[in-house]
């Protein structure tokens, strides 16, 4: 009776989350799949093994463009909305100030805010200021989303610093910068390190804001995009897709190992503060 | 002992802090000498961190001077006075080995490594801790943390070291262990240190002199063995040890004695050398006795000048002695009263009727 009671509802548990794991990631395993199967239309059944996709990636000239403005766009936005999210950080971890709870949830508005709605008014801003549409006006764009993420990854680096570090450093004869440089940045350095990461990784791989903010340099979403209206591309495609989607679980991983390991560093349990999603 | 002729260290004069509208400290004056292991003793929120904390340089006096070794501190930052403080969470940095940590203030001095090896090494052995150097800080235990933050402090040879709760963190055995040793090595090496702690036990241990606190002010700044004999009032009385209040009138003085009527024990006449100066004998309502001046007189032992009959009302055994709780007349609370545990020495039941001895001079007059 009690083990009947015990095993009903984990069973259903177990089937539940096996069909939640198939529903959130088979469409996501199409992508490789059919990456290597050797047939222009994306059907089953399966025709062949192949790599022809992946060379013809390489032959593609505009591709590399578009590669190297999302590697431009990406890089300047990680670093740009880290430095940003740093400061607010650790504003908000050290300081008191007025309208404290106020400002900072304000920054963290766009975390919740339409990306649409973000990129719409963007580009309307951008057209009042005269402002030409490039890769700048893209990495704007993309520090506006990003920051609340670094803030929120970077927070817990700073508030679980203890106070009395930068207390003791300084008592010890160091100045502020040499407290900064030679006590604070190791401690926060591996919440940089995952902020880069997942900043770089948002960057690399959105959309709406860059269709709607990019001149005539695309980032490789929007080329994607472009490249949809050809069912002669769509392996190719599907093969660009398979490589973004291995590039992005392996920053992920790389990110949340840095995570874990700055926790781990202040002596907080990794699992107690959480993942930063 | 402390130096024939004490040299002022630090001088506090006036000094006061207001955070908003709470008044911290309410006009500080003391004098700190060369060599001396001073206390600051209190209850939590009585100010004593945040007198350690201005002398540190971390937090800036509202109003008042801080004077180290001849030098007004006001404007001088943390990282220029001559103290070092051990923090009450350590503050070992977490991502450097043991002899980093304990080098990291040299290391702002700009010396040589080897130099700095050197002194590293010689202030590790200091603690203890010699060889442990290369040691990850994540790998010691509470009291090793202890010691870090100690020799780290030791290493920049500062002219005052400033200790906030060190050892409260530490179990009880560990915590006695370093009372003698902290006690030891600032006689050994003749640093001023300032301790500040919330037990009376450790201050009474470990200190050459105690100021007490209350409210942001100090109540009393004694030797601990003036403070535990002649507390100045019954809070300070009540804050270090156990004392026993008892109602009391005076009765007058007469030939350098002065007579009173102390209810629960009888009338007695103490000489007015033991009557503390300003002490308006009018206002006298209360005596005060430490359980271990009172005496239950077991086969009339013990030789006492006065002698009052109670009733044993509970006991508590503490191995080496018996704490009683007794019942004498005309007094609404029980007395405490501690009892050596020597041989052939019986426990007293509770019921019992006992006679209790008491000597004149151990008794403490307050307002």
């Amino acid at each position: 009776m009690k083990s009947a009671l015990k095993a009903f509802p984990s069973k259903w548990l177990a089937v539940y989350a096996v069909a939640y794991m198939v529903f959130l990631y088979a469409p996501v395993i199409l992508l490789p799949v059919f990456a290597f199967n050797d047939a222009t239309v994306i059907s089953f059944p399966l025709t062949g093994f192949t790599a022809k996709w992946f060379e013809v990636l390489w032959q593609t000239e505009a591709l590399h463009g578009a590669v190297r403005n999302s590697l431009i766009v990406g890089l300047s936005s990680a670093v740009l909305s880290t430095v940003l999210g740093a400061c607010a950080a650790r504003a908000a971890a050290r300081y008191r100030f007025p309208l404290k709870r106020g400002i900072m949830s304000f920054i963290m508005l766009p975390l919740v805010l339409p990306e649409i709605i973000v990129a719409v008014a963007l580009l309307v801003l951008l057209m009042q200021l005269g402002m030409p549409l490039s890769l700048v006006t893209v990495v704007l764009g993309h520090v506006l989303i990003c920051t609340p993420f670094s803030i929120a990854i970077l927070s817990s680096a700073f508030t679980g610093l203890d106070q009395s570090l930068e207390e003791a450093s300084f008592d010890l004869g160091e100045t502020r910068w040499g407290t900064f440089r030679r006590v604070i940045l190791p401690l926060v350095m591996p919440g940089v390190v995952s902020s880069l990461l997942i900043t770089f990784t948002i960057s690399l791989d959105e959309f709406i804001i860059a269709f709607f903010l990019t001149g005539t340099e695309v980032t490789l979403p929007v080329y994607i995009w472009s490249q949809l209206r050809f069912p002669g591309k769509l392996p190719s495609v599907m093969a660009l897709g398979t490589i973004l989607l291995a590039l992005s679980v392996l920053l992920l991983i790389l990110a949340e190992w840095f995570r874990r390991r700055a926790a781990r560093k202040q002596g907080i349990e990794a699992s107690a503060t959480g993942g930063f999603a | 002992m402390a130096s024939p002729s004490p040299k002022p260290i630090i001088d506090l004069a006036g000094v006061t802090k207001t955070f908003g509208s709470f008044q911290a400290l309410k006009g500080i004056d003391a004098t700190i000498n060369e060599g001396e292991f001073f206390s600051l003793l209190g209850p939590s929120g009585c100010g004593k961190t945040t007198l350690l904390r201005m002398i540190a340089g971390f937090e800036t006096p509202t109003g008042g001077t801080i004077v180290i070794a001849g030098q007004d501190m006001a404007g001088v930052p943390a990282n220029r006075r001559p103290t070092n403080m051990v923090f009450q969470s350590y503050a070992i940095f977490p991502h450097l080995s043991v002899a980093e940590n304990v080098g990291y203030g040299l290391k702002t001095r700009r010396l040589p490594k080897a130099e700095i090896a050197r002194e590293v090494e010689l202030a590790l052995q200091m603690v203890d801790l010699g060889g442990l150097g290369s040691r990850a800080a994540h790998e010691l235990s509470g009291g090793q943390r202890q010691r870090v933050a100690l020799a780290r402090a030791l290493v920049m040879k500062p002219k005052v070291v400033l200790l906030d709760e060190p050892l409260s963190a530490l179990d009880k055995k560990l915590r006695d262990q370093m009372q003698v040793e902290l006690r030891q090595l600032q006689q050994r090496l003749g640093i001023t240190f300032i301790l500040v702690t919330h037990d009376q036990e450790e201050a009474l241990t470990m200190s050459d002199r105690i100021a007490v606190m209350f409210d942001g002010r100090i109540a009393q700044l004694a030797t601990p063995e003036e403070l535990y004999r002649r507390p100045i009032d019954k809070r300070v009385a009540s804050f270090i040890g156990v004392m026993n209040f008892l109602d009391a009138r005076a009765k007058g003085g007469m030939n350098g004695h002065l007579a009173l009527d102390i209810p629960a024990l009888g009338n007695i006449e103490l000489p007015s050398a033991q009557v503390p100066e300003g002490l308006d004998l009018r206002k006298l309502e209360t005596i005060g006795i430490r359980p271990e001046m009172l005496t239950i007189l077991f086969d009339g032992s013990e030789q006492t000048e006065q002698v009052a009959t109670g009733t044993v009302t509970g006991t508590a055994y503490y191995g080496d002695m018996t704490y009683y709780s007794v019942r004498l007349p005309g007094h609404g609370e029980d007395v405490t009263i501690s009892m050596r545990n020597t041989a052939g020495r019986s426990i007293v039941p509770p019921g019992s009727e006992v006679p209790v001895g008491w000597g004149a001079d151990s008794i403490v007059l307050f307002q």
